[in-house]
Formats: C-alpha cells, sequence, structure tokens
C-alpha cells in the first residue's frame, strides 16, 4: 500500500494540465460556448512549446508560446462558434485532427521523429523545498484557478461572460457585448490549455508527439462537468483525475507489479474512473442554458 | 446545391491550406498533389487499392452519419473498429470451412461493435453523460484493450511485427489488385442505412429525434429507443470497418503498433461530413479519403510526411463547421462589386 503514497508526487504533475484546460472551459462555458477542441490545443501547443524551449534554450518563453498557441487556436474556435455561428462540436473535432497531423507532420519536418524527445537543457527547472523538487506549477495553477473564480464571481466581467451564457437576449438587451464576451472567454479557455500543453512537453512527459495528451483534454472536459462549473471543485476534480492516471503510470512502472498485471490493462484505469466518475457527477451538473446555442441578434 | 458548393469549398480550402504548407516547407505543392492523384487514379492498379482503402471508412463514416442523424456526435467509431479488428482476427483461431468462417467472423465484430458502443447509450440514457467524453474513454480502453491482445495472446510466434495470418478461409477473395470482395460489405451498409433511414418507420424515427427531439416525442416517439439504434448501428459499421481490414486487405493480420488500423474510426468523422451525413454522400467521402490516403503514399515516397493529409483532413472539418463563412465571403465580394 506504499505505492499509494509514493503516487503522490506524480499525481500531483499528472493533475495539473487536466485542472488548467478544465479551469479555462469552465470560462468558455460559463460564456455559452463549448470547445471539445481541449486536446488537439493540448497537442499543438505543447509541441510549439518544445519548440519556443528549443529555439531560445529558455522554458518560460516555451510556455508562453504554447500559451498564444492555445489563445490563437481558441480565437478560431471562437470565431467559428461566435461570429459565423458553426457548429462547436464539429469545429472543435477538425481542431483536434488538426492538432494530430500538424505535430506529426511538424515533429518529422523539425527533427526527423514522430514521437521525439526533449534534452533536459529545455526542461522547466523544478522548485526545491523540503528537499523535494516540485513543479513550478504547483504554484501557477492553484494561483490561476483562484485569479479565474475571482474574475468569474467577483468582477462584472465575471457577471457579464455569465449573462451571456445564462440568456443572451436579456444580455444585449441591456447593452451588453455578447459577441466580444463569447470570444474573450474562448480565448482565455484557450490560453489555460495551452500552458497545460506546454506543461505536459516542458514539465513533465519531456516529449512532443501527436497523442502527446492521450485524452486527457476530454479528461478536462469530464473535469468541468465534476466541478459543475465551479473552479475550485475543478481543482479537486483534477486531483482525483490525476490522481488515478499518476497511479496507472507507477503502477505499471513497479516491476513485479506489471508482471501479475498486464501494462495494457493498468493503462485503462484513468479512463474507466473518468466515466465512473462522470456516470456519478452528472446528475447534479446544470449548465447555462444557452450552452452550444449560437446568438442571432433579431 | 448550396450545400454541395460549400462542401467543395471545404474540400478545395483544405488542399489549399496543404499546399501553402508545402509551398512554405520548399516542396512543389504541385507536383506533390500531381505524384498524389497520379498515384490513386493513375491506373487500373492504383484505382483498387484506392477502392480498398476507401471501404472501411464507408463504415467508419456511416457510423458517425447515422449518429448525427439521431442528434448524436458519436467519435466512438475508432474503437469500435480497433474491437472489431481483434474479434474478427480472433475467430480465425477456429477452424471452419470457407464462407461460413468469414460470415462468422463478421457476425462476432458485429456483436462485440454493439457490446462495445452499448455503454456509451446506456451512461447518455441513464445517467446523461455526454457521448463525446463517454466515447473517447471508450475508444483509449480499446486501444490498450486491443494492444494487450495483439501483443500478447494473437502474435505471430515467429513474426512479432503481426499477429497471425487469419486462415484463407476467412479471407474476402480478391476482385482485382488490392481490391476484394469486402466491397459488398460497404456497399451494402451503405445502400441498406439509407433504405433504413428513408423508407423505414424506425430509420424515420430517428430521424426525426435527432431533427427535433421535443417534437419527436411528442409525435409518440421514443426518443430514447432511438438513440440507443442508432448508436448499436454505428458500432456494427465501425466494426465491420476493423473487420474487413483484417479480413480484406493485406496483411490479413493487425501489425503490433497497430498501424494497418491507424485512425479509421477518426478518419470516418471527415468522410461523414462531406457526405453531408448522408449514407449515400458517404460514399463519395470515403473516396475522397481513399484517395488522399493511396496518393499520401505516393507522396510519402518524395518525402511528404503522411500526416500532411490529416491536417487537409482537419482543416476541411473546421471549414465544415462554419458553412457561413463561404456564404460570408461571397456577399462580400457582391458588396464590392457594387
Amino acid at each position: 500500500m506504499k505505492i499509494l503514497l509514493d503516487v503522490l508526487p506524480v499525481a500531483l504533475r499528472a493533475m495539473m494540465p487536466i485542472i488548467l484546460a478544465a479551469v479555462g472551459e469552465i470560462v468558455s462555458e460559463w460564456s455559452g460556448v463549448v470547445n471539445i477542441g481541449l486536446e488537439g490545443i493540448m497537442t499543438l501547443s505543447a509541441f510549439i512549446a518544445g519548440i519556443g524551449s528549443w529555439a531560445t534554450g529558455n522554458p518560460w518563453i516555451g510556455v508562453f508560446a504554447g500559451l498564444v498557441t492555445g489563445a490563437l487556436i481558441g480565437l478560431i474556435h471562437g470565431f467559428i462558434s461566435v461570429r459565423l455561428r458553426g457548429n462547436q462540436v464539429v469545429s472543435g473535432i477538425g481542431i483536434n485532427l488538426l492538432g494530430m497531423g500538424a505535430v506529426g507532420f511538424g515533429a518529422w519536418v523539425l527533427w526527423g521523429a514522430k514521437a521525439p524527445m526533449l534534452d533536459q537543457r529545455f526542461w522547466i527547472p523544478g522548485v526545491f523545498l523540503f528537499g523535494v523538487s516540485l513543479s513550478p506549477f504547483v504554484f501557477i495553477t492553484p494561483a490561476l484557478v483562484a485569479l479565474t473564480w475571482a474574475l468569474l464571481s467577483r468582477t462584472a466581467l465575471g457577471l457579464r461572460i455569465r449573462a451571456v451564457g445564462e440568456n443572451p437576449v436579456a444580455a444585449d438587451v441591456v447593452g451588453v457585448k455578447v459577441e466580444g464576451l463569447r470570444l474573450f472567454a474562448v480565448v482565455y479557455g484557450g490560453a489555460l490549455a495551452g500552458i497545460a500543453g506546454a506543461f505536459l512537453s516542458l514539465d513533465w512527459l519531456h516529449t512532443v508527439s501527436p497523442t502527446l495528451p492521450a485524452g486527457r483534454g476530454f479528461i478536462a472536459l469530464a473535469n468541468v462537468v465534476f466541478s459543475k462549473l465551479n473552479p475550485f471543485l475543478a481543482l479537486l476534480g483534477g486531483f482525483l483525475f490525476g490522481y488515478f492516471d499518476a497511479l496507472a503510470i507507477q503502477l505499471a512502472s513497479v516491476a513485479g507489479f506489471g508482471g501479475s498485471v498486464p501494462y495494457q490493462f493498468l493503462r485503462m484505469i484513468p479512463y474507466l474512473v473518468t466515466l465512473a466518475v462522470v456516470s456519478f457527477a452528472i446528475g447534479r451538473a446544470r449548465f447555462p442554458a444557452a450552452l452550444g446555442q449560437p446568438y442571432r441578434r433579431e | 446545391m448550396r450545400s454541395f458548393l460549400e462542401t467543395i469549398a471545404a474540400l478545395l480550402f483544405g488542399i489549399l491550406i496543404g499546399a501553402v504548407i508545402m509551398a512554405l516547407w520548399g516542396r512543389d505543392p504541385w507536383a506533390s498533389y500531381a505524384a498524389l492523384f497520379q498515384g490513386a487514379w493513375g491506373n487500373a492498379r492504383a484505382l483498387a487499392s484506392t477502392l480498398s482503402r476507401s471501404l472501411p471508412l464507408v463504415l467508419t463514416g456511416l457510423t458517425f452519419a447515422v449518429g448525427v442523424r439521431a442528434g448524436l456526435f458519436n467519435i466512438g467509431a475508432q474503437g469500435q473498429m480497433l474491437v472489431g479488428a481483434v474479434t474478427a482476427l480472433s475467430v480465425g483461431l477456429l477452424a471452419l470451412p470457407p464462407g461460413i468462417h468469414l460470415a462468422l467472423a463478421l457476425a462476432f465484430a458485429g456483436i462485440a461493435g454493439m457490446i462495445w458502443a452499448l455503454p456509451v447509450a446506456l451512461l447518455k440514457l441513464l445517467r446523461g453523460v455526454s457521448e463525446v467524453i463517454s466515447t473517447i474513454m471508450l475508444n483509449w480502453v480499446a486501444h490498450w484493450l486491443t494492444l494487450f491482445l495483439v501483443v500478447r495472446k494473437l502474435s505471430d510466434p515467429v513474426r512479432g511485427e503481426r499477429t497471425f495470418q487469419v486462415p484463407l478461409s476467412m479471407r474476402f477473395p480478391v476482385i482485382q489488385g488490392e481490391l476484394t470482395w469486402a466491397l459488398v460489405i460497404s456497399l451494402l451498409a451503405s445502400l441498406f442505412l439509407y433504405w433504413f433511414l428513408w423508407h423505414h418507420a424506425k430509420g424515420y424515427e430517428i430521424r426525426a429525434s435527432g431533427l427535433n427531439p421535443r417534437a419527436a416525442k411528442a409525435a409518440g416517439i421514443s426518443v430514447p429507443r432511438s438513440l440507443l439504434w442508432a448508436i448499436l448501428l454505428g458500432g456494427v459499421c465501425a466494426a465491420w470497418a476493423g473487420a474487413i481490414q483484417v479480413l480484406g486487405r493485406f496483411p490479413y493480420a493487425i501489425t503490433s503498433d497497430l498501424a494497418n488500423l491507424g485512425n479509421l474510426g477518426f478518419d470516418g468523422i471527415a468522410v461523414a461530413l462531406i457526405g453531408r451525413n448522408h449514407p449515400l454522400g458517404v460514399l463519395a467521402g470515403a473516396f475522397f479519403f481513399g484517395t488522399l490516403a493511396t496518393g499520401a503514399a505516393r507522396m510519402g515516397l518524395r518525402g511528404i510526411p503522411i500526416d500532411m493529409i490529416q491536417i487537409v483532413q482537419g482543416v476541411i472539418v473546421v471549414s465544415m463547421a462554419a458553412p457561413e463563412a463561404f456564404r460570408m465571403f461571397r456577399l462580400r465580394q457582391r458588396k464590392g462589386e457594387k
């Protein structure tokens, strides 16, 4: 049972991308736009962040590059969903396919391999505390969660974002700019998913590949459901999902255990846990009334 | 007519973006695309290969299309396809007379596809879980399960890079070159679903549920039952896509990295969208992506990775999400003329 504790440091990393992407998506969904392209954003941002760090030698420039990539894809998705009133789910599916293809192509062109490892020089350096090396995201992520919560619950901007997601007609009548706010919310969500992607390649897995997030973008969507659109609950949900993700990785790598239970079965754990958690959590969730619906001014 | 033009515009836009990327990379897009179409349509042999690659795409395209008709975004074809492929392969462990063996493999694969799709319907109907989340989770579980079976249980003792090959009694007979009579499965599935959705009461109920669930319910249609049928039928189609890839194409096995099954399930999404989620339109969409897949192999000889095709595909799907983009462009042109 010692392994349940040994997993904690890994879990502390595994939870980060699921929290970051989910918290960004919470803002987007409060405004009424669903983005199921989180997986594709994370894939591409992880890759661009890798390039940024590799080209400049500074991993934080890499993180920024990931953020900008995410924000730009968010802008495209926002433009399609809000301005063109397109189908949000189809756009998201397209972003996922695009992310997979672009990274496979780009990594091959740049490095001649589909899943190249990043040299240690390009990783985000750990922060030493109590003798253990912690990811700086242990501090950054809760700060972003708190910031997002404050934005949504304690500012006029947040109130407006929630208004356009709940009742865009009423918001428009009182002079709230529906399109602009929704666009902002989707770009915000994209930027956070972009940071999540940069975290994957620069701080945790140290590689880029077309399937790097391995479903974590969708686990983040499940976390949004679990959190009932509350950023602090997303922090808790992220820990839950991250813990089982880490447990699967740890168990698979422990000699002996991998022999008695096949490695491949251990790798199924995070997905099965996500299915179980979502199916129990969802009954209580309440989503904005205008979620997924484009707004057309009469 | 308008929707047809929008589809063509999305296809051209995808191809254009591909050309721009190749040009930026310093490759000649014209020569590359010429090689692509030459490689896909250049001679009878190439055409047979293109058709052969289109066949599983028809089936995974149908999975997504039937889902959309019922109002679902069923992106679970990938997992159901994998489960279908490995189930069909496993039937190869039995010794049975030709014909019966093939039929049994297809039957078992279809059942396996339904079983893999069933939780999607149950979670959606009983617990309100979005099919987008449940299908992706099940896709990953299917991926690891298939990998386990392929690597640990069904691998060829002599050749580690693939499983055993299915016996001759289970293979589809060859028509010409790479093309086999698996053609019949894809064509019949497409024709059947067209007949079912447009000329059968149950199919009508599925479409009504998708168009307006409230109105459908008011008219006495059981919307949950429609969703269940759409998901199960989709499961059968996707599983058959995996099955015919194993039973109807070299190497008549599954490679240990699952590469010969590739992304057939996800490719079906773009196929269906191009086919406007119509069972017969899906045939055209599958032929288009079959062309790209076959031609990409030829482009690969010129040093252009196959992922290029996936970029084109992604751009096409994103463009299909916003048909108004092209309408707006036309309006602007008209304004400009004034």
